[in-house]
């Protein structure tokens, strides 16, 4: 299976994170059973150290490391009597387990250098250590004291409430395995404890000390620097602390550029030296604490193959889970962020992307499907992309599960491009219980794991090609500590908007008599047309009851949040910096629109804006209408019938269609086409519909060459369908027409200057009459 | 304190016609006017956010907040900078700043009934100086004046 591999290469690490845990328990162990000897009933010392030496037997035993394994165990036993009051802690007692611990300590440190236990010796402990559990023949011995108080210990205060409850198995057990290495020693050895030291060979071992308070000297290795060294080399920190010092190297940072910008015009060299050099150690400084934060994405990925496995056993899959750039780092707090919509998206994968073996085969693809995880730096982000090489998503089935799910309407969806149709999985109640055991389907909160990435100023994208699979891809911020930001001003003040949500500039000038520049209203709502989308516009001047701008331009910020798309309309557009995210005092925290504070390189204040909030009202100002197509204005029911319709046809004849009854716009292929006599048909909504080259009308030669056919339907009530053949829709506009009687003819109204073109306005009523009494056909 | 007498050390500063003061041991300094930041939105006492070295500090206009008449544009007030239990700090706009004043807790006395509106809310009491009386401000409430900004415009 593929968790093979994984485990191998995890297992230096897990051995390491072994050394580094018990160093410290060892250190607290020492400490805790000198506190011991102080104190001997105290349950919950002995609780605690009993723990200790269970999870350092426990993990010793699944790395293998059976001699450590074994001393613990004994240990643990002779603790376990302790606890349950069965023995009584006497300094010589103390005293052996104190060389228990040194014993593991020197087995821990070879195990560090080595990699392996070595040949340290522990069968003296282990004798000790059983002596202790069983004292009759160490009687006889001169450490005969040592066990006299453990005998008369048993009717020692015996409460029958041990302070662990989860533990009490755990004890007994221990108790009962006690027998087994407890018997065969106390036949073979009755040596006391230095003598054992002193025979035994341990080659580590500098032999001329073997008094048990000095066991510790010996075991220590010459380079005892070295021995330290796993455990010396990291320290655990307060998160808390992490965080101010970051917020700190963001501050010197932001000063840093203060000073640089201000040296940079100043003669003295030796200032702009000295400020090079700050430069430099600033910007190290900052990466060096950044990295304390920094984890590597693996901590997250590291449960994924069994996830992958158990789902994938379940489903009936064959999966292999491939993971690349697993050492890829981000924020620890980010990697906690996106553990959950990580693990949903392999799920997901698994469970709706890949097919089962015997589909795959069919599909002529191999039976084991493979799930790619992938991680990478790009631009300042971290890019992890979830693919498999499943069936893919199809769009029409998500389509119809949309519009089942009144998400969108039939028409709507209809013009919708596939890539948003595949972004229809992300809406909030798309996932259905139906959707779980949908074939097609995927998506199953989708919405959640969009929110959840979108609230740590992430991104998620999706790409799906039908029958070759699916890839997910989710980007996030290095560090939230310190994000770039574009800073506009409104009324004299400054704001700052985080780069994620923003999608472009766009800056509209007004025209030459000095008219500002035109905004247009669908259905009363501000919106700009940007490349044949109508953007709803949210003025930031509005939105802070703040006086409106002067208006000889306008500045447009794209921005996108939650799914929407919307044009932020600002006073101006200053510069781009990095800043660092400051939380609003609490006196402002409920004021609606900002999403903090911070302070920029000029050293003033300025307020970050809740790009999300302000997508909330840009939703509630342009409704439905968030980066509405042209196509989708003519099905808004507010739009003015009043309107026209402007398209091409031939090379550059522009015509313009009154809006009245035309009811959508379509797209035809050649091979849609059938013929009904000599008119040409379009089976369309089960209905058949004539086409009228809107071209030939106007005696225009030749009909279109391409083999997409833009066809503007035009349904009066009641009425069979009529579809007007175009070669291009160029837009909608709202305009007084001056008619001008020049070049009418049957079918046109007219002329007139359109947007600065002369177009001819077609008559609809005389051309529909036309089409049905067979002319202009 | 060897003192029979409890003494305070109030600092003191006028705002309008008004004789405040709060304990020295809660202001953490007291600064020349700031540029600010404007908050827009945001209840008329908060009057902008200033930098203070680096961190950002909400100032609150006591004018409003007592509900005096604005001060002539032409008079800067000055930041009375004092802590906040919650670690912030935030900073009272004054019109002057005055001395720091050695009081008598002996002298200190209820709100006299002759104070009225907002003022008698953020005032705990008073104490009786020569010529004058100084009134002690609530600091906890002045700066939770968000929170009476809500309860009023709800009530």
């Amino acid at each position: 299976m593929s968790d093979a591999p994984v485990f191998a290469d995890g297992l230096d690490e897990i051995a390491q994170e072994f050394l580094v845990e018990s160093y410290e328990n060892l250190d607290e162990l020492d400490r805790a059973l000198v506190a011991l000897e102080k104190e001997p009933n105290s349950r919950p010392l002995l609780a605690s150290i009993f723990r200790t030496i269970h999870t350092i037997k426990g993990t010793s035993g699944f790395l293998a490391f059976n001699r450590l394994e074994r001393v613990t165990h004994v240990g643990e036993n002779v603790l376990s009597r302790l606890r349950d009051g069965h023995l009584e802690l006497t300094p010589d007692i103390a005293t052996v387990l104190l060389q228990m611990v040194d014993v593991v300590r020197a087995l821990l440190g070879t195990i560090e250098q080595t990699g392996a236990e070595g040949d340290v010796d522990t069968a003296a402990v282990e004798e000790a250590l059983a002596r202790v559990l069983d004292p009759k023949p160490a009687a006889a011995e001169p450490e005969a004291p040592a066990a006299e108080p453990a005998a008369t210990a048993a009717p020692a205060p015996v409460e029958d409430a041990p302070v662990l409850d989860d533990t009490d198995d755990v004890l007994h057990d221990g108790a009962d395995e006690a027998d087994g290495p407890a018997a065969p020693a106390d036949v073979e050895e009755e040596t006391p404890v230095e003598q054992v030291l002193e025979k035994a060979p341990a080659p580590v071992v500098a032999v001329p000390a073997p008094a048990a308070e000095h066991v510790e000297a010996p075991v220590h290795p010459e380079e005892g620097e070295q021995r330290r060294s796993i455990a010396d080399s990291s320290i655990r920190v307060d998160v808390g602390l992490l965080d101010q010092l970051m917020r700190m190297v963001g501050e010197l940072v932001l000063t840093r550029n203060q000073v640089v910008q201000y040296t940079a015009d100043l003669q003295n060299v030796e200032l702009q030296r000295a400020s090079q050099r700050l430069n430099l150690i600033a910007s190290e400084l900052q990466e060096g604490v950044m990295k304390t934060r920094m984890q590597p994405i693996e901590g997250v990925w590291s449960r994924l193959p069994r996830v992958v496995r158990d789902l994938g056993a379940q489903c009936g899959k064959q999966v292999k889970l491939v993971m690349e750039g697993r050492e890829t780092e981000l924020d620890r707090t980010l990697l906690e962020a996106v553990k959950d919509p990580l693990t949903h998206l392999v799920r997901n994968a698994v469970d709706h992307g890949l097919e089962a073996p015997a589909d795959r085969l069919a599909a002529g693809k191999p039976a084991e499907g493979t799930l790619t995880l992938k991680a990478y730096h790009e631009s300042g982000q971290v890019v992890v992309e979830v693919s498999d090489d499943g069936r893919g998503m199809d769009p029409v089935r998500i389509g119809n599960k949309a519009v089942d799910n009144g998400l969108v309407s039939r028409d709507q969806l209809a013009r919708m491009a596939e890539r948003e149709v595949l972004d229809l999985i992300f809406r909030p109640g798309f996932s259905t219980a139906e959707q779980v055991t949908n074939v097609s389907g995927r998506g199953v909160g989708m919405d959640v794991v969009r929110t959840n990435i979108e609230k740590i100023g992430g991104s998620v994208d999706i790409q799906s090609v039908l029958g070759e699979g699916s890839t997910v891809r989710v980007r996030i911020p290095l560090t939230l500590a310190i994000i770039p930001a574009l800073v506009v001003r409104q009324g004299g003040e400054m704001y700052c908007i985080p780069q994620v949500s923003l999608l472009e500039l766009v800056r509209i000038e007004g025209d030459a008599e000095g008219a500002g520049p035109q905004i247009e209203h669908v259905a009363g709502a501000p919106v700009h047309r940007l490349r044949g989308n109508l953007l709803p516009l949210v003025f930031l001047s509005e939105q802070l009851e703040l006086p409106r701008e002067g208006r000889e331009a306008l500045n447009i910020v794209v921005l996108q949040s939650e799914g929407t798309q919307f044009g932020l309309v600002v006073e101006d557009v200053v510069d781009t910096q990095e800043i660092v995210v400051r939380p609003l005092s609490r006196q402002i925290k409920h004021v609606e629109g900002f999403a903090g504070a911070t302070i920029t390189g000029d050293g003033r204040v300025a307020l970050i804006l809740d790009i999300a909030g302000l997508s909330q009202r840009a939703k509630a100002v342009g409704g439905s209408l968030s980066a509405m197509s042209i196509e989708e204005q003519i099905s808004s029911e507010d739009w003015d019938a009043n309107g026209l319709l402007v398209c091409r046809v031939g090379q550059d004849r522009r015509v313009a269609l009154p809006m009245g009854d035309i009811a959508r716009l379509e797209e035809f292929s050649d091979g849609d086409i059938e013929h009904a006599g000599d008119t040409q048909v379009v089976q369309y909504r089960g209905e058949l519909m004539k086409l009228v080259h809107v071209g030939s009308l106007l005696g225009l030669a030749g009909q279109m060459h391409s083999d997409r056919y833009s066809v503007v339907v035009h349904r009066h009530d009641g009425e069979q369908p009529l579809g007007f053949v175009v070669e291009e829709i160029l837009d909608v506009i709202e305009q007084e027409l001056q008619l001008s009687d020049v070049g009418t003819r049957g079918g046109l109204q007219g002329s007139a200057v359109l947007q600065g073109f002369v177009t001819d306005i077609v008559d609809i009523p005389a051309l529909v009459a036309a089409a049905r009494g067979g002319m202009y056909v | 304190m060897s003192e029979p007498a409890k003494l305070a050390q109030l600092c003191t500063f006028t705002v309008d016609d008004l004789y405040l003061g709060v304990d020295v041991t809660e202001v953490q300094e007291v600064i020349r006017y700031q540029a600010m930041t404007v908050v827009p939105l945001a209840p008329p006492v908060v009057r902008g956010l200033i930098n203070l070295r680096g961190q950002i500090v909400t100032a609150l206009d006591l004018r409003s907040m007592l509900g005096l008449p604005e001060a002539p544009a032409d008079e800067l007030p000055v930041n009375v900078v004092i802590r906040d239990g919650a670690d912030e700090a935030v900073s009272l706009l004054v019109d002057q700043i005055g001395d720091v004043v050695d009081v008598d807790e002996i002298a200190f006395e209820e709100v006299p009934p002759t104070l009225t509106g907002p003022a008698r809310e953020l005032v705990l009491g008073a104490y009786k100086l020569p010529g004058r009386l100084l009134l002690v401000l609530d600091t906890r409430k002045v700066q939770d004046v968000h929170l009476r900004g809500l309860a009023a415009a709800s009530a």
